[in-house]
């Protein structure tokens, strides 16, 4: 689309770029206090047609990726580093106006909170045409149609009349869908979910995933979900990254995080969780303490002020010596943790997964 | 206000063989908007019709059921901070439910509640100090060693630090204030707590502390919970037992192993099917009941049964003949085993999902 983005599809290395590439992400927000390290060199992969989950709790730089990938940290005071390849255009490098363009039409975004990232002075269908408008050159009629085709799509009831509903008119559910027909109504060819069903109930939830995944595979596009909920992760995503104080600690194709997983934190947020399909435990097994503050963050490993496995390394390791994210027990599958990938391994099936 | 004489002597403890709480056909209406001519009422919203369950010292009763069921609107008329339309709320014994403000105040000691937003249920302005020491001076009781010595001693049975007793709510986490909240309910040792979502807006870690903190204070106390949540696998983890609720009316109620084991009606199966398990090959494999269409408006609920329009036994399983007595038949209750109730015409298991839920292995 533009010229003036350097526009390599292949690397230094010589290996063709990924559709998504992240190189050693950082994102820092100087305060009075501090400096804030959301993001903290993060980096990964991703082709179209994949889904990838970001798992962590609040504050571990899910949203704050996102959002440096949509180029939305531009014009703030964040200092945002690193390369964010997005099909052979590098993001962070690029002008404002770049992004802009690429907004809407290349990638597309849904937001957590329908109710707050719609505008409440608007009918719900100028909203959704607004975007249709401004990256394709048509008419106004043209835009209201394919509008309300896309209120259709995403399961609106009776959409030619709910195009001129306001969003207080809409249910939550509903204004959700309105949210992913808005993001979708330029087919991007990436899409970013930020905790879509997090204010959902369970039942308008399976609906909603059950339609990115629908929509998902229509258009062949590369989708991020970012949530808390491993459930939703186990059900609609093929890779996993999980985050934990701004860095990535463990991440690998779905079934390796969820039948081996070897990173304490993992272990961790899967022993947490109450089961519904497992016996009911009599007691949970929270991560003792609370997240890391990202101003102080722990010298050595991010997580060994929470982590009950620090003694199964030599010495002060684990405090002192920030260890690197390597492979794990297959490929494709990395590991941010000193301990030994095999005593991982055996820890997992011994003293993790029969307790799960 | 300190030490004004109460209106009604203190409830005697619970008479033998009555449960602590017990409510009985218990109906919550709010007006509906004023509309049309002169200003005339319009339907009533029916957030809570003909609820009854009931509650043992000690136990948890979990409530859940979508948005919009009136699960926090029960909620709220059991710990009386709203009027019941109709109805009848035994607590201790007595009915409690036409008491007038003034006497329901010896009532507040026993009945307390957790609110969902951890953020917005803590006055900014205050701190924490006061915010747990106040049950303490509005009901006028005297403490041993002084309000601040009692509310010292509360914060750090719920894990908190002492010494913050005079820092404000916005310099805590969302996990630690919910433990605030927990502490100031806690308080005055009540018989009763009613847990709005208490857990709904944590993280996952820290949602585990906070569960097994409620279930280290109920041994600790004997304090009864009704516990509302829209997430099954949690309430699963705390209740005793469990009621669905659709539509401010109650679906299928049954102890928790039974619910969770054999569930019999229609929506319990199409909740519990919605549940994402973290174990991608059963996720692959499990078949999803998706609701069709959003929750039907409790100003102008469906004839019959108020779930048959959502139904997906309704839609394809039914004959004619049996649709129409959804359609027009409102259920009663049927007692499946003792103590397991279903509203349904026709309750029964579901192979598909108990299957997914109890064995369902991973290959």
């Amino acid at each position: 689309m533009s010229t003036t983005l350097p526009s390599p599809a292949v690397r230094p290395d010589g290996r063709k770029r990924a559709f998504l590439e992240v190189n050693d992400l950082r994102v820092h927000f100087p305060t009075a206090d501090g400096v804030v390290k959301s993001v903290d060199g993060l980096s990964f992969e991703l082709e179209r047609g994949e889904i990838l989950g970001i798992v962590g709790e609040s504050g571990s730089g899910k949203s704050v990726t996102s959002l440096a990938i949509l180029g939305l940290h531009k014009g703030s005071n964040a200092e945002v580093t690193g390369e964010i390849w997005l099909d052979g255009r590098e993001i962070i490098a690029a002008t404002e106006e770049e992004v802009r363009d690429l907004r809407g039409s290349e990638m597309g975004m849904i937001f957590q909170d329908p109710l707050s990232s719609l505008h409440p002075f608007y009918t719900v269908g100028a909203q959704i045409s607004e975007a249709y408008l401004v990256h394709t050159k048509v008419s106004k009629k043209e835009a209201r149609a394919e509008a309300i085709r896309m209120l259709e799509k995403v399961g609106i009831p009776n959409a030619p009349s709910r195009y001129n509903d306001y969003p207080h008119q809409f249910s939550g559910g509903m204004r959700q869908r309105a949210m992913i027909a808005m993001a979708l109504i330029c087919k991007p060819r990436l899409l970013i979910a930020d905790e879509p069903t997090t204010a959902l109930d369970v039942t308008v939830q399976a609906q909603i995933l059950e339609l990115i995944k629908q929509l998902h595979d229509e258009l062949n596009s590369a989708v991020i979900l970012i949530t808390h909920d491993l459930g939703v992760v186990a059900e609609t995503c093929d890779k996993v990254l999980v985050m934990y104080g701004g860095q990535c600690v463990e991440t690998g194709p779905v079934d390796e995080i969820f039948y081996a997983p070897e990173m304490p934190y993992t272990w961790g947020l899967l022993r947490s969780m109450p089961r519904m399909d497992r016996d009911r435990q009599t007691r949970l097994t929270p991560i003792p303490g609370s997240p890391p503050s990202l101003i102080n963050v722990p010298s050595g490993c991010v997580f060994n002020t929470r982590c009950p496995f620090t003694d199964r390394v030599d010495g002060d390791k684990c405090r002192t010596v920030h260890p690197n994210l390597e492979q794990g027990a297959t490929p494709g599958h990395a590991v941010r943790c000193h301990i030994p990938a095999a005593q991982r391994q055996e820890i997992w099936l011994t003293e993790i997964s029969p307790s799960l | 206000m300190i030490n004004e004489t109460t209106a009604v002597p203190a409830p005697a403890s619970t008479p033998r063989g009555e449960p602590l709480l017990s409510v009985r056909n218990v109906s919550k209406y709010f007006p509906g908007s004023h509309s049309g001519l002169l200003g005339r009422r319009g339907t009533p919203i029916k957030a809570v019709d003909g609820v009854s369950f009931s509650v043992d010292q000690g136990q948890t009763l979990g409530l859940v059921g979508e948005s919009g069921c009136g699960k926090s609107t029960t909620g709220r008329v059991i710990s009386k901070l709203l009027e019941p339309t109709s109805g009848e709320i035994r607590f201790n014994g007595r009915d409690i439910a036409g008491l007038k403000p003034r006497e329901m105040k010896s009532y507040r000691s026993e009945i307390q509640m957790i609110f969902q937003d951890p953020f917005s249920s803590l006055n900014p302005r205050h701190t924490i100090g006061t915010i747990v020491g106040a049950p303490f001076r509005i009901q006028g009781v005297k403490t041993e060693h002084g309000i601040k010595a009692e509310v010292q001693s509360m914060m750090e049975r719920v894990g908190l630090n002492p010494e913050h007793y005079n820092r404000y709510p916005h310099e805590f986490s969302g996990g630690q204030r919910q433990r605030i909240g927990i502490a100031r309910a806690l308080s005055l040792r009540p018989k009763l707590i009613v847990c709005d979502e208490p857990v709904s807006a944590l993280d996952v870690s820290v949602q585990a502390q906070v569960v097994n903190l409620l279930e280290d204070l109920q041994s600790e106390f004997g304090v009864a919970f009704v516990f509302i949540a829209h997430d099954l696998s949690v309430v699963r983890h705390i209740a005793d037992r469990v009621a669905v609720m659709y539509l401010g009316k109650i679906m299928e109620i049954a102890d928790r192993d039974t619910l969770y084991s054999e569930p019999l009606h229609p929506y319990t199966h199409a909740l519990m099917s919605a549940v994402p398990v973290p174990d991608p090959r059963k996720e692959r494999r499990r078949e999803r009941i998706l609701l069709t269409g959003d929750l039907p408006s409790p100003s102008n609920p469906p004839t019959g049964c108020v779930f048959h329009t959502r139904c997906q036994k309704f839609r394809e399983e039914l004959t004619d003949v049996q649709k129409n007595r959804c359609r027009t038949e409102v259920p009663v209750v049927t007692e499946n085993a003792p103590g397991h109730e279903v509203y349904c015409h026709f309750p029964a298991p579901r192979a598909g999902l108990t299957d997914l839920l109890k064995t369902g292995a991973a290959t």
